[in-house]
């Protein structure tokens, strides 16, 4: 071991397991996706772990490292480093398949869930939907549109870790999103969607989502639009109906 | 009713409930710097609250936000901590009907100064 090795704790197993130390030449400008890799490809091949784009385009290699959810390669390890170590675990919140790699279902099924997703009832021969880039509608929904489902919001939120079938702040937020585009037909099928236990009145604003973002996006905005949205669609009424 | 529109619209209730009991505990804080100053006796108390039905009503509303909005908070803090059993909903209806009975019936004593 020389002086610049990172000790480096990695997750083993599925959800049983333990964590295995592994010793990693220190570089400069090294990601903790660049450990992981090395682990890899020099220590150990059977180790699993999910990542493609490496610039932060993806969202598929999301890990937790030393206790946070983050894109592993979009955090040089010199921003987290304590003393020499760090501590390598899968993201929280989702059933673990091998080792750093979550099985993703679950996740992208409350999209869907949510109603996230676009329904229009124009077709290719209706001229375009003329939307006014200022409108309050188009910044609503410009705010969070930029998500790109890595699964760091979900796995940061406390809320699911005492109910395991809230929809999450990434499929709220798609919701939100969706929620504030005047083409979209679903709405009021989306409010009842969201509405309940398992939805958006479940969150508690504590703001993990928000905070570990990597877009810097604000679900708990969005969630909170969703709740005022859908407390009055259910007590007073919406623009598409009452609840 | 659905579970969806029920959960919504308990929200609203808890929210507005909110408002109305911010405003009550900052009138609630005054009174009491005010009623404090020449020292505290259940004289003193009743002979500003008996008969005032200003008081009475104050209190009452007060009494009414806590009954709207304590269970309701009460009962999703009990649906997360214990998510696997029922004990959410007969336990927040039990303080709901405590906040109700004890804190109208400690109005009433105070208006009447206890002559009922």
């Amino acid at each position: 071991m020389s002086n610049t090795d990172l000790k480096v704790r990695v997750w083993r197993g599925s959800q049983e397991g333990e964590f295995v130390e592994y010793l990693v030449p220190r570089n400069p400008n090294q990601t903790v996706l660049d450990v992981v890799t090395y682990i890899q490809r020099k220590l150990d091949p059977t180790l699993s772990y999910r990542f493609a784009c490496r610039v932060g385009m993806c969202g598929s290699c999301a890990m937790t490292v030393n206790g946070v959810a983050r894109w592993t390669c979009r955090t040089h390890v010199s921003q987290i480093l304590q003393g020499d170590s760090l501590e390598i675990a899968p993201l929280n919140n989702l059933p673990v398949i091998k080792d750093l790699a979550t099985d993703m279902r679950e996740f992208f099924n409350k999209w869907k869930g949510a109603v996230g997703f676009f329904k229009g009832n124009q077709t290719r021969h209706d001229d375009f939907a003329k939307i006014e880039p200022n409108s309050e509608e188009r910044q609503l929904a410009n705010a969070g549109i930029e998500c790109i489902g890595c699964g760091v919001c979900y796995a940061s939120c406390e809320v699911l870790e005492a109910r395991p079938n809230y929809l999450g702040p990434a499929a709220l937020n798609r919701a939100w999103t969706l929620t504030n585009d005047v083409r979209d037909v679903q709405q009021l099928e989306r409010m009842r969607a969201v509405a309940g236990d398992a939805g958006c009145h479940a969150c508690h604003s504590q703001g993990s989502c928000t905070e570990r973002c990597p877009k810097a996006i604000e679900p708990t905005a969005s969630i909170a639009g969703l709740k005022k949205l859908v407390a009055r669609a259910a007590v007073r009424g919406s623009k598409w109906g009452k609840l | 009713m659905s579970a969806g529109v029920l959960q919504a619209k308990l929200w609203y209730a808890q929210r507005i409930s909110a408002m109305v009991l911010g405003i009550c505990v900052a009138i609630h804080l005054l009174i009491i710097f005010y009623a404090i100053r020449g020292g505290l006796s259940a004289q003193e108390i009743l002979g500003r609250t008996q008969g005032n039905v200003l008081f009475a009503i104050f209190y009452e509303v007060f009494v009414l936000a806590c009954f709207v909005h304590a269970p309701i908070g009460l009962a999703n803090i009990l649906q997360e901590t214990f998510p696997k059993t029922e004990i959410a909903r007969p336990l927040s209806w039990i303080l709901a009907l405590m906040i109700l009975i004890l804190g109208t019936t400690a109005v009433v004593g105070v208006y009447t100064g206890g002559q009922i």
